[in-house]
Parts: structure tokens; C-alpha cells; sequence
């Protein structure tokens, strides 16, 4: 079975972010990136899948800060073959999806895939989510919002389980090929030992494809501006030392009749 | 006609879903600004008296398919791009839970036209939609606009306050879509594992998010949580860690909660968590990150390391319960 795990840089939100001084994105000058969430998780679901069945994994992300490493780490988790594509020349969701379909066409040796999964979404989808529009561009199946995911390699048909409110889940048959969008794994994402990942850092060489850029048009969504949030309402901030914090909480809360 | 508001009408397990009137509020806003019809589109099996009950619209488009008696985004996309294709609305909005929240991106894909996606508000402005749509799990906000005909706009729950019911008389109109067949198949559903704790039923909860750091700190918000009777949940991270588990995850895709004492660990404030939180009596937020969303949902904010505040915290509050019980009445 042949899987392509895709992923997404996204801005650290531990970090302070600020708006650039077009007044329309971030300032990228100190932004520290990360793989998005859920594509950390869509990677240990096909490496759940691959330890079930065998079969080969291929991860593939745009050329951006922190892409090498995190490609790296995922051959060090059990990814075969790691590949950095040059960056869309359009910002956006829409337009990734559709630079990131163009990649999986016109990169050697990657198509038929069976599994194509990325995350489920990423905080930075401002005009779509990858995983559906991926599946709209490639012509495929799309199901999306998955917690569990198994396919059989000898028949392609598998189960899915979909998220749904209050932890009720939905059981749905798939069927390879099929894009997968990935919640959450069944598993917590594993994590790399730094000196392995040195280790395979001078080992291994990650492949680069360089996408043909064309005359593609794409419906935008114009930002006109961009800014923190100017809530009305913001919490009565309670200051001081641990234990004087903790003296205004008890008397908020008595106030409050909670105590 | 052409250039209406249209708003996908929400239906799961045979009922009309409440943030479905939320974008009906909305979407009224809109059509009346525009001076265009507001017309929900009801994707449904064997549901035509739910048809009915969707109030305060000028016209309901009903399309009866098997395919609709279970969730498919697929198919529903399908069947909105034929009617868009066909009818040409100005505006297509749909909410953005985990029943529906693919569809917008799946539809504006396969029409190539604009989606705004998280958006808090839609309004008009010299006569364009504008979205301001949520990003970076809070952090920031932004202004699109789209010159395009078409924009479909992906709404966060409490887009406005639920359309009031109203007795009105609905004009039902019955569409024929043809829905392709997909590979995706829906089996069945898999109800919630009661867990040990109802979460919804506590009286005082404490939140553990990802600035909790370990799972061992956990047990710090467990001494909180038992000073009060209550019981620990955690957001989405901390549920996806395996740190606690799926029963009491609140948000989105887990527990609606409303507890008098929501205490908020670490717990940044994405808007999907927010959505199970909200209609708490009393929240207090403790986050190293001032900046954090969860400080403008919360009444008490505390600017500290959780791991540091929560033993000061728990001391106190254990001393004073303490301190009322030997007190005789």
C-alpha cells in the first residue's frame, strides 16, 4: 500500500504574533513555525497503518522554514521517502491545494497512491481546507475528520471513523484511492530522540521537486486588514504572588456565592 | 432569480440544528441589507415536515435523496454546486460544525469560487459581503472581501444569537438534484463511551489545555478540581495525548459544558473549544500568554505558569472550606 502524508509549516501561537506593517499579515521577521497539528497526527495514522500491513509512506511539504527537519523527523519515525516541493506562489488554502495536486502529478514514482491524508485543518486555513480541495484537484474520494482509519491492502476496502458532536463517532467503508482528512490519530503522535534525528540528518538526503508554475487563476479572498482580536470584553486580570493571587480568587469567588 | 442569500439548513440525527438559526440570523441581516430573498436549502431523506419547522426564511429548497439520510459531504457538495450552478445565489452560508464544516471548501473547490472560512461576522458594505474571519487559533482576525458573484462563507457557532422561532408560513419548494454515488459510505454511528465522569453535569469543572505541559501536572488540577467536588476535562490536545480521556473532552467535538465554575488551565481559547465553554457562570482563566483568546471569554484572568499557581490556589481554597466547615452555624 502506498500512502503520501502531506504537510503544513503554521505559525507557533505560543509566540507572540504580530501584524506586518502592510497592515495585512503577520510579521514573519521572528514568527517560529511548526508542523500543524493534525498533520503530525495524519503522519502516526499511516505509520499505525504501515506497522498493521507493511506498505511505503511518502511525506511531502512546501519549501519553508522548518520543513527539513520536520521532513527528517518523519524518516526517522518510518517515513520512506521524504520530498520538499518548492513553495505555491499563491498564499492561501485554495491555491495549496491546487499547487500541492500539480506536486503529486509531476513528482516521479508517487502516483497511484493509495492513501493521500494530511490534517483535518490547520489555524492558518483562512480560504479552505486542504484535505477536501486536495481530493477536488486530484479527482478522488475525500472523507474527511477521521479518528481511526484501517484499509485492507488486499481488497483496498477499509473503515474510517468520523467525528462527530459529543464524542459520537460515525463508521464509514472506504475504498482506495481516497484523500483522508485526519482529526486525530488513534495513537498520540511518537516523538524523535534528538541524536536519532542528527543521526539521520547526515544519513539521509530529502528529495526536491520543483513544480511547474502555470497560468492558474484562483478565486481570492482579499484581505483588507489584519488585526488581534478587539474583544469588548476581557477578564478582570487577578495580579501578584502565587499566594496573593490566590487570596483575590477565593474572594472573587465568594462574592460570587462559589465558595 | 439569482443573488439570494442562501444558508445550508443543518440537520443531524433527524433534528434542525440550534446554529442553524444562528446563520438564519444572519443570513436575514444580510438579505434584508441586499433587499434579496434569504432561502435555506435542506438536504435531508424522508424529512419534508422538517422543511416546515425552518422558520424565518422566504423559501426553503428542499432535495430529498436517499444519500442525505446520513452525513456526506460529498454528496452534499454535489448537490449545492448543482444548485448554485443552476440558481446563482449571492452568498452561500454554512456552519461550520463537524456535520457540515467540509462542504464549504468542498463546494468553493469544485465551483472554483471564494470561501471564507471561521468567520465571526458577515456583513454588507457598499453593497460587497465582508467577512471577518478568525485565525491562528485566535490570534488574529482579518477583513476579506471578494469582488466574486458567489462567495460561500463558513460560519463559527454564536455567528449571532439564534433567530427566535417565529409562526410564519414557509414556502417549501421541492428540488430534484442528481447526487453522484461515492465510495465513502456511511455504516453507522458509534454513541459516546459513558466514562466515569458525566462532565456535563458538574457543578465546577477545571480545564487542563496544553499548557498544563506534562501529564503528571494533571493530577495538580485533580487536587483543584476535588477542593471544589468538581472533575478535570481538557481541550482537544490533551484528549488527542491520551492524558485524559475522549468522555471528558469539552468542545466542539466533545462536551457542550455549563458549570457554575469553569477554571480554565492552560487553556489557550481556540474558538472550537470556546464553542463547549461559553455558557459557563463563572470563568477564570490562568495562561502564561496574556494575549491568550481564552482572557476575553473569561471574568478572572491570572497571568501565570499553572504548574506554579495552581498548588497556591488549591492551599487557599482547601484551607478556606476548611476554615467554613469548623465554623458552628
Amino acid at each position: 500500500m502506498k500512502t503520501i502524508v502531506l504537510f503544513r509549516m503554521v505559525p507557533d501561537i505560543v509566540e507572540e504574533l504580530e501584524v506586518a506593517s502592510d497592515g495585512k499579515s503577520l510579521d514573519r521577521e521572528y514568527l517560529r513555525l511548526m508542523l500543524a497539528d493534525a498533520d503530525n497526527h495524519a503522519l502516526e495514522q499511516a505509520l499505525i497503518i504501515k506497522e498493521r500491513h507493511g506498505g511505503t509512506i511518502t511525506v511531502l511539504g512546501e519549501d519553508e522554514p522548518g520543513m527539513e527537519e520536520t521532513l527528517f523527523s518523519a524518516l526517522c519515525k518510518g517515513a520512506d521517502r521524504a520530498i520538499k516541493l518548492n513553495s505555491s506562489p499563491q498564499a492561501g488554502t485554495h491555491a495549496r491545494a491546487h499547487w500541492i495536486s500539480k506536486g503529486i502529478r509531476e513528482t516521479p514514482d508517487l502516483l497511484p497512491a493509495d492513501l493521500i491524508i494530511t490534517g483535518a485543518q490547520a489555524i492558518d486555513d483562512l480560504d479552505g481546507l486542504l484535505a477536501p480541495m486536495l481530493a477536488q484537484f486530484l479527482d478522488l474520494p475525500f472523507l474527511g475528520t477521521i479518528t481511526r482509519l484501517d484499509v485492507n491492502p488486499a481488497t483496498g476496502a477499509g473503515t474510517a471513523l468520523r467525528e462527530f458532536a459529543g464524542g459520537v463517532r460515525g463508521e464509514y467503508e472506504i475504498k482506495v484511492p481516497v484523500v483522508i482528512g485526519v482529526q486525530a490519530a488513534e495513537k498520540p503522535p511518537r516523538y524523535v530522540p534528538v541524536a536519532k534525528l542528527r543521526t539521520i540528518m547526515k544519513s539521509r538526503r530529502l528529495e526536491a521537486v520543483q513544480i511547474s508554475d502555470g497560468p492558474w487563476i484562483f478565486p481570492v479572498s482579499e484581505i483588507r486588514s489584519m488585526m488581534k482580536p478587539q474583544e469588548t470584553t476581557q477578564a478582570e486580570m487577578l495580579a501578584g504572588s502565587p499566594d496573593e493571587v490566590a487570596a483575590k480568587l477565593a474572594g472573587a469567588l465568594l462574592a460570587h456565592g462559589l465558595m | 432569480m439569482a443573488g439570494e442569500i442562501w444558508c445550508l439548513a443543518e440537520q443531524w440525527k433527524g433534528s434542525l440544528s440550534d446554529a442553524t438559526f444562528e446563520a438564519l440570523a444572519l443570513g436575514r441581516e444580510l438579505s434584508d441589507a441586499l433587499q434579496v430573498q434569504l432561502q435555506a436549502v435542506l438536504l435531508g431523506h424522508a424529512q419534508r415536515a422538517m422543511a416546515d419547522k425552518v422558520f424565518g426564511v422566504d423559501r426553503v429548497l428542499y432535495v430529498d435523496n436517499p444519500a442525505f439520510a446520513a452525513p456526506s459531504p460529498e454528496q452534499s457538495a454535489a448537490a449545492l454546486a448543482t444548485l448554485v450552478s443552476e440558481r446563482k445565489p449571492r452568498a452561500v452560508l454554512i456552519t461550520l460544525t463537524n456535520t457540515t464544516w467540509e462542504i464549504g471548501a468542498l463546494l468553493a473547490a469544485k465551483l472554483r469560487i471564494t470561501y471564507a472560512n471561521c468567520c465571526k461576522d458577515v456583513r454588507v458594505e457598499n453593497g460587497q459581503l465582508m467577512a471577518r474571519c478568525v485565525l491562528y487559533g485566535g490570534k488574529m482576525e482579518v477583513d476579506v472581501g471578494s469582488a466574486q458573484e458567489c462567495v460561500v462563507f463558513g460560519l463559527l457557532a454564536g455567528v449571532r444569537p439564534a433567530m427566535l422561532r417565529a409562526e410564519t408560513d414557509v414556502t417549501v419548494e421541492e428540488v430534484a438534484v442528481a447526487v453522484p454515488e461515492v465510495s465513502c459510505r456511511f455504516k453507522g454511528y458509534r454513541e459516546a463511551e459513558a466514562g466515569d465522569i458525566d462532565i456535563t453535569k458538574q457543578d465546577v469543572l477545571v480545564c487542563v489545555g496544553r499548557g498544563i505541559q506534562t501529564k503528571d501536572n494533571i493530577e495538580l488540577a485533580e487536587k483543584l478540581a476535588e477542593t471544589f467536588g468538581g472533575a478535570v476535562c481538557g481541550t482537544r490536545p490533551v484528549i488527542d495525548q491520551g492524558w485524559l480521556p475522549l468522555s471528558r473532552q469539552v468542545g466542539r467535538s466533545g462536551c457542550i459544558v455549563k458549570p457554575k465554575l469553569y477554571v480554565a488551565v492552560g487553556v489557550s481559547g481556540a474558538p472550537e473549544h470556546v464553542e463547549g465553554m461559553k455558557g459557563s457562570g463563572l470563568i477564570v482563566a490562568i495562561n502564561t500568554d496574556t494575549t491568550a483568546p481564552i482572557f476575553h471569554v473569561a471574568h478572572y484572568g491570572i497571568a501565570a505558569d499553572a504548574v506554579e499557581i495552581l498548588p497556591a490556589i488549591t492551599e487557599v481554597m482547601a484551607n478556606r472550606k476548611a476554615k467554613a466547615c469548623a465554623t458552628p452555624h
